[in-house]
């Protein structure tokens, strides 16, 4: 029992971190990766409540598949949650001077 | 040491992180404006329920809800087994989770695509 | 502004789960007795080994207590397969390659992957054909295959999916899980009934209908998330 409680603590604890990191980092790829090991720390968290039907769903969609097609989105988009996109020439001239000064 | 109380600790800290998480994740979808993020923030909620869930259908000392060999004879004895209703519906979640994310993400790469950007106060046209 | 309108929002959420959530206590048992059901969970636990025989409770309430929530969740599946497909949409020219990854991949991740590639498939048709007896089933393995072929995708570049090949897998699959259920109606009296014999617990054979319809499910799995991955991986690349 003391053990079950130290490690389900501690792994609640560390879900928490991950998921802060997840929400607060600008770079998008760590966020998904910081995702993926959520991922990994609920499928341990399923697996200590007596889940293994559902510890084995999320480690094999939660880690794997979720990942890798966050990948691939941030490979076909921008990387940079704070990126300022280089704007063509036709909404260039569309934008007044105001929405240019904001961006 | 005898008389702290395991099950007042593991529901706070059980119960706190998916809250926390159900929060999080709301927080990310209302604040942020990089759409990808936005859905990692969906995903949090998502897992953050699906914590919720197996949580409740917890039992102490239960066991995972498979019988063995000897499994009808256990029933009988008065071993506990965890509630496995919640299992089936986060089971089902999952998978669904699963879809929902795989075309949210497809309409972000098609927006990027249109305006160059993945930035919600970016966009100005509301046509694509 | 809209910073505190949120954290207020948030604040507010927490007190509300907060409340119901303190009434009920972590792992205590709120199931009832096994012999007397009164939550629909016991009932279920005390009904599945002589009912259906089937060793893993949570397999016979997806398949079969909840069956029909079941070919609904496929076929959700299946309509996001199909709706990241036409979202997607771009039409190839003349000999390019299905998949743009630009660089070729190491040796070494070539060799490992070419190595481990029929041992994953191998688990992955394991814990579907095993769904009813151990922990998994058709979701589990179908997502484990489609592990499998993502790692050949990502370490061959000439690794080609048919996708007529994936469209009969995944439409066979879903036509027998709908047949069985129709059989079902007709021999039996509702949607998706076991009509089979259900032989005795922890055997391979046993359960009825519901380690076909989870090695259906399986495939059929297995497929649309292979697709998925395909249709994202041949996204080209600007």
């Amino acid at each position: 029992m003391i053990l079950f409680t130290i490690s389900i603590v501690v792994l609640a604890v560390i879900l928490i971190g991950v998921a802060v990191y997840a929400v607060m980092q600008k770079d998008l790829l760590f966020a998904v990766i910081a995702t993926g090991i959520m991922s990994l720390i609920l499928s341990v968290l399923f697996f200590l409540m007596q889940a293994p039907d559902v510890a084995l769903t999320e480690a094999a969609i939660g880690i794997a598949l979720t990942t890798i097609i966050f990948v691939i989105t941030i490979r076909n988009t921008s990387r940079r949650e704070d990126e300022v996109p280089i704007l063509k020439e036709s909404d260039a001239s569309e934008m007044d001077d105001k929405q240019k000064a904001k961006i | 040491m005898e008389n702290i109380d395991f099950n007042q600790i593991l529901s706070i800290a059980i119960y706190g992180s998916a809250v926390g998480l159900i929060l999080i994740g709301l927080y990310a979808v209302l604040m942020k404006k990089h759409l990808t993020k936005i859905i990692i923030g969906l995903s949090i909620i998502d897992a953050g329920i699906h914590l919720l869930f197996i949580a409740i259908g917890y039992i102490s000392n239960g066991t995972s809800p498979i019988f063995s060999e000897k499994g009808i004879s256990l029933v009988s004895e008065g071993t506990k087994m965890v509630d496995p209703v919640p299992q089936a519906l986060v089971l089902t979640a999952i998978v669904i989770g699963f879809g929902v994310t795989a075309v949210a993400l497809s309409l972000v790469i098609r927006l990027y695509r249109h305006h160059q950007t993945a930035r919600i106060d970016q966009i100005k046209t509301l046509k694509w | 502004m809209r910073k505190l309108l949120v954290l207020f929002l948030l604040a507010v959420i927490a007190f509300s789960l907060y409340k119901p959530l303190s009434t009920i206590e972590f792992g205590a048992d709120r199931m009832g007795s096994i012999e007397n059901p009164t939550t629909v969970g016991a009932y279920y636990l005390s009904k599945t080994p002589s009912e259906l025989s089937v060793a893993n409770v949570i397999t016979a309430i997806v398949v079969n207590y909840r069956g029909f929530d079941t070919l609904g969740e496929v076929s959700v599946l299946f309509l996001a397969a199909t709706g990241l497909g036409s979202i997607l949409y771009r039409r190839r020219k003349e000999g390019e390659h299905s998949i743009s990854i630009s660089k070729p991949s190491s040796q070494l991740l070539q060799a490992g992957s070419k190595l481990i590639y029929p041992a994953i498939l191998v688990l992955g048709a394991y814990v579907f054909i095993h769904g009813h007896l151990t922990p998994g089933g058709g979701f589990q393995g179908g997502a484990i295959i489609a592990t499998g072929i993502l790692l050949m995708m990502m370490s061959y570049k000439d690794f080609h999916l048919n996708h007529t090949v994936l469209t009969w897998i995944e439409s066979l699959a879903g036509i027998t899980f709908a047949t069985i259920g129709i059989a079902g109606l007709i021999v039996g009296k509702t949607f998706l009934e076991n009509f089979m014999p259900i032989g005795t617990l922890n055997d391979l054979f046993s359960g009825g209908i519901i380690p076909i319809i989870y090695i259906a499910v399986g495939f059929k799995v297995a497929a649309e998330l292979a697709g998925v991955l395909d249709t994202l991986l041949s996204i080209k690349e600007k």
